[in-house]
């Protein structure tokens, strides 16, 4: 039995600030990840990020994984425990940590949930055909393993992941035959990536969807056809493309098993990408012990989900009474702020609006 | 589109065809989905599918998602499929 003031359990980069925030107040930190080195979806992360400099604007995602881990690593306030699964939670604030040979039970203060995020999947004929596969996984696979899972690409969804992706594909040696997407307008990319790639010879086809993949044991091809205004595709526009693997890049949802499993009020909130465990704006849920940052409490991004941790780190520390972190949690939220007054912020802003009004809903 | 050849919960191998059936047959909730189809009880848990049934079935019932699933679903431990060996040991560090 490992007893702490705060677990948190994920170790990407709002666990990893999150971790760092209370340690930095005083608190005894767990931070628990299920693989066996820190970082999240950002070791994968080969590109230079946007956005602020102090934030880590610039910097390859993997660098920046690094940095953080070493900080987290040289806190003597932070306990780490890798290749550990958080796989159950009990409302007397026990938790039951496994791996594959043995487990740990946790006693904990306050619980900050930076679990993340899962790839969505999507409904087309032979969508579990081998070749089918998460542009997540696909990043996992080619930028920390060192593997291309196939030759010729097709990509779903023009959000950042996609169009990053194809870019990374094209780097590695692969061929993009097109990105498609649903939506009649670029998705969430950032136009510089879309308008690289598509100098690079990538076709974006926008208003179309997935009909199906075909081959003998594996996918040889794919079929993609336009779609209606009410989402529905439109015989004889069909296009055949030859590839042999279709990476599903159509959003990401946030991992709440927790918070439902410990009764905390979840709410479905499409602009934050499906169901988010109703929280404050320091990131507190309907249980005041129990913290959310990062993706687990709406889809956004590395630099929105590393202020998050930190605010969160800071009102756990601060709640248990370590140090009067006021301040600091209102200078993170001014900096959150002003990092989401960009366009492309709105969706998830929106989306916030939403959840806290659905608190007595 | 096929919905025989459309996979919803790949973890137990169940078809869009399958849900359908099963949602017309008065499985009308993600609980009674889940213990008549096996949907979800895979080593995801139901991390994959969930969203997919739901919509699903908020389609065929004109309801809205979050009103399909609230309460109604409690989710327990173990959140994924772990081996008897790794309760039977407790580790120090």
């Amino acid at each position: 039995m490992i007893e702490t003031d705060v677990l948190v359990i994920g170790g990407g980069p709002a666990g990893m600030n999150a971790a760092l925030a209370s340690a930095q107040s005083g608190a005894h930190v767990l931070l628990v990840d299920k693989f066996q080195h820190l970082g999240g979806q950002l070791v994968k992360q080969t590109h230079k990020f946007f956005g602020w400099a102090e934030k880590g604007a610039g910097t390859r995602g993997f660098n920046l994984a690094k940095r953080l881990s070493e900080d987290v690593m040289n806190n003597d306030n932070v306990q780490i425990l890798l290749g550990y699964e958080v796989v159950g939670a009990y409302r007397d604030g026990t938790y039951l940590a496994a791996s594959w040979s043995d487990h740990i039970t946790i006693k904990a203060k306050k619980l900050i949930v930076c679990t993340g995020a899962a790839e969505r999947m999507i409904l087309f004929e032979n969508n579990d055909m081998p070749g089918v596969m998460g542009a997540g996984a696909v990043q996992t696979l080619m930028n920390e393993y060192g593997v291309l899972p196939a030759e010729r690409f097709l990509i779903v969804g023009s959000g950042n992941v996609g169009v990053i992706l194809a870019y990374q594909l094209l780097q590695a040696g692969a061929t993009v035959d097109a990105i498609v997407d649903v939506l009649p307008k670029l998705g969430g990319a950032y136009w510089v990536h879309a308008a690289k790639v598509q100098r690079l010879g990538v076709p974006l086809l926008l208003g179309r969807t997935v009909l199906g993949v075909y081959g003998n044991s594996r996918v040889e091809s794919a079929i993609t056809a336009k779609v209606d205004e009410k989402m529905q595709p439109i015989p004889g526009t069909e296009k055949r493309h030859d590839v042999d693997a279709v990476a599903l890049a159509v959003g990401l949802m946030p991992l709440t098993d927790i918070f439902q499993m410990m009764g905390v009020k979840t709410v479905y909130v499409p602009e934050l990408g499906g169901f988010v465990p109703w929280h404050d704006e320091c990131g507190r849920t309907t249980n005041k012990d129990i913290f959310v940052a990062g993706d687990a409490g709406g889809i956004e991004e590395a630099t929105t989900a590393s202020i998050g941790g930190t605010i969160a780190g800071l009102a756990a520390a601060n709640d248990l009474g370590y140090q009067d972190n006021m301040q600091a949690v209102k200078d993170n939220l001014e900096a959150l702020s002003i990092f989401r007054t960009s366009s492309l912020s709105k969706k998830v802003l929106e989306g916030i609006e939403r959840m806290r009004g659905e608190l007595n809903a | 589109m096929d919905d025989n050849k459309v996979i919803i919960c790949r973890c137990e191998d169940i078809t869009l065809h399958d849900v359908r059936g099963a949602i017309e047959d008065g499985y009308d909730s993600w609980d009674k989905l889940k213990r008549y189809l096996r949907i979800g009880m895979g080593p995801c848990g139901g991390k994959t599918c969930r969203l997919l049934v739901l919509r699903e079935l908020s389609a065929i019932k004109g309801k809205p998602l979050s009103a399909l699933y609230l309460r109604e679903n409690v989710i327990r431990p173990p959140l994924r499929s772990i081996p008897f060996k790794a309760l039977e040991k407790e580790a120090h560090l």
